[in-house]
């Protein structure tokens, strides 16, 4: 008999992520449109300084930093999630993901309150530059967290069925994949429009 | 990734946010100001997002190519920023 090995050595790097290869370059195009705008904003405030720096302190730094605790919660939860699903935990699994959802439906109220106090003090994407950036960059943002809670809510219905577990973890993966690209964008987004003067 | 290394990684995260927050709100009062808060601001971005994405997205174990296409991205755009910035400061 023999008894050579005949497959890969089981250590070393995984020569793929996490996931379905096709996500992966889905968040590689969204990570190239949020930096392209990122360094728009950057560069549009290098020309005009004192207009962004005093817009700045009109926003609520508040509101931001209780979102990127809500994004960097749900990211964590969705984690957990993929960890407990690997370990063929899927109720578990369910419930982290049901948080995670929670996470990000605390994001978008507290998104929310913030649009309606800007656009209650008639501010709109006319009002200035500054404005411009901020209501189209955090808006793009907006959509992208609605669409990362609608793949949770698929993944939360399918990992309560036991659809994904350690032998299919490809699905699940993927969409939290998805869910924390979404809160990556936001780490730069929040220093960058709130807090960098 | 086990359940212990996940929640380690959230409290950093919430730390270096605090901390994100509190250039902001004390800036002045600490003395952190200017291209220097510029700086400690995108280095915390950089933490934070490495962490993401070696530990939330899980690309620790994967190859170099593509750690080094998100982490790159992290780089690349921090560094349009910081350049931005120093336009402005002309």
């Amino acid at each position: 008999m023999d008894l050579a090995p005949t497959s890969a050595p089981a250590h070393g790097p995984a020569s793929a992520p996490p996931g379905d290869l096709a996500i992966w370059f889905f968040i590689l195009a969204e990570l190239l449109a949020f930096g392209v705008f990122f360094a728009a904003y950057a560069f549009a405030r290098a020309r005009n300084v004192a207009l962004f720096d005093s817009m700045q302190l009109t926003l609520d730094r508040q509101a931001g930093a209780l979102n990127t605790v809500l994004l960097i919660s749900g990211s964590a939860c969705v984690a957990r999630a993929v960890e407990a699903v690997g370990r063929a935990r899927s109720a578990t699994g369910a419930r982290w993901l049901l948080a995670g959802i929670a996470c990000g439906g605390g994001f978008l109220v507290v998104k929310g309150f913030e649009y309606a106090d800007k656009f209650g003090a008639g501010i709109n994407l006319s009002t200035n530059t500054f404005y411009m950036f901020y209501l189209s960059l955090t808006f793009f943002h907006f959509m992208h967290v609605i669409l990362g809670m609608v793949i949770l809510v698929a993944l939360w219905f399918k990992t309560r069925q036991g659809a994904y577990g350690p032998a299919d973890m490809n699905g699940i993966e993927s969409g939290a994949a998805y869910w924390h690209m979404v809160d990556l964008v936001w780490i730069v987004l929040f220093p960058l429009v709130y807090v960098m003067r | 990734m086990n359940a212990r290394h996940l929640n380690t990684v959230w409290v950093v995260l919430l730390l270096a946010t605090l901390a994100t927050f509190a250039i902001g709100e004390a800036g002045d009062l600490l003395g952190i100001t200017g291209p220097v808060a510029m700086l400690l601001l995108l280095s915390i971005s950089i933490i934070k997002g490495r962490l993401v994405v070696l530990d939330f997205m899980g690309l620790r174990g994967v190859k170099f190519f593509w750690r080094s296409l998100l982490i790159g991205w992290l780089l690349l755009v921090s560094a349009l920023i910081a350049v931005a910035y120093w336009i402005a400061l002309k």
